[in-house]
């Protein structure tokens, strides 16, 4: 069980229609593997987050499949066009069943 | 005997290409892969994914206890078919990229990572 799962987003506040921005994202989470043992020598069992997605105005931008091997705090960068005003959304799906979310407004000017 | 769950077996690296390209011929280059030579922590290796033109891409880590990282799948929105993210090593291995061209095809390219502290529990 993972707790004070906070989700970090950076996306640019505005941008030109058709523009492509990095966007970089960042949640506090264990990603527990499943291969520790505790000090008793029993196995800790797997938590992690094993998927990710960005939309864009429900439009997805990418959709990742997360296996053990990713780090403790996942982060991950990548970039999204962004076609017109709107919202991203991204989402993360724990393996206990939580779903933490996260959205950014962008200004097209 | 035949009871065991199918997690019970470490797919192996052939194995997972196999099935992310349905068997189908793997070219050798067409995708980028971004790692450093030498990681200190093998908590938390920095990597970097690009294929033009991919809708996929796929990471391996050859010498893990589990050799499966991430699946990157991009979207009708994504900017570039490429990705960061950090990763976890067990030892110094070969990291794999597999990409899914839009047409189809697949290419692959690896690079080896020496690590010195691993990131497997330990």
């Amino acid at each position: 069980m993972a707790e004070n799962v906070k989700a970090r987003v950076r996306a640019p506040r505005s941008a030109s229609a058709g523009e492509v921005a990095t966007i970089k994202t960042l949640i506090s989470h264990p990603m527990e593997s499943g291969q520790r043992k505790d000090s008793q020598g029993n196995t800790i069992p797997r938590s992690i987050i094993h998927r990710f997605t960005c939309d864009f105005n429900g439009e997805n931008v990418i959709d990742v499949k997360m296996e053990p091997a990713i780090s403790t705090n996942p982060y991950f960068e990548f970039e999204a066009k962004i076609p017109e005003a709107g919202e991203f959304k991204f989402t993360w799906y724990d393996d206990d069943g939580s779903v933490y979310e996260e959205s950014a407004t962008v200004e097209v000017s | 005997l035949t009871l065991l769950p199918a997690g019970a077996y470490a797919a192996t690296v052939d194995e997972l290409v196999n099935e992310f390209t349905g068997g189908a011929d793997v070219a050798d280059g067409g995708v980028n892969l971004d790692a450093p030579e030498i990681a200190e922590n093998g908590n938390t290796v920095p990597i970097s994914v690009s294929a033009d033109g991919a809708t996929a891409i796929m990471v391996l880590a050859a010498g893990n206890p589990t050799p499966p990282v991430a699946t990157f799948n991009f979207g009708p929105l994504a900017g570039s078919s490429s990705a960061s993210t950090r990763i976890r090593l067990a030892g110094t291995q070969d990291v794999i990229a597999v990409a899914k061209m839009a047409d189809g095809s697949f290419a692959r390219t690896s690079k080896e990572v020496k690590v010195t502290i691993g990131g497997c529990g330990g």
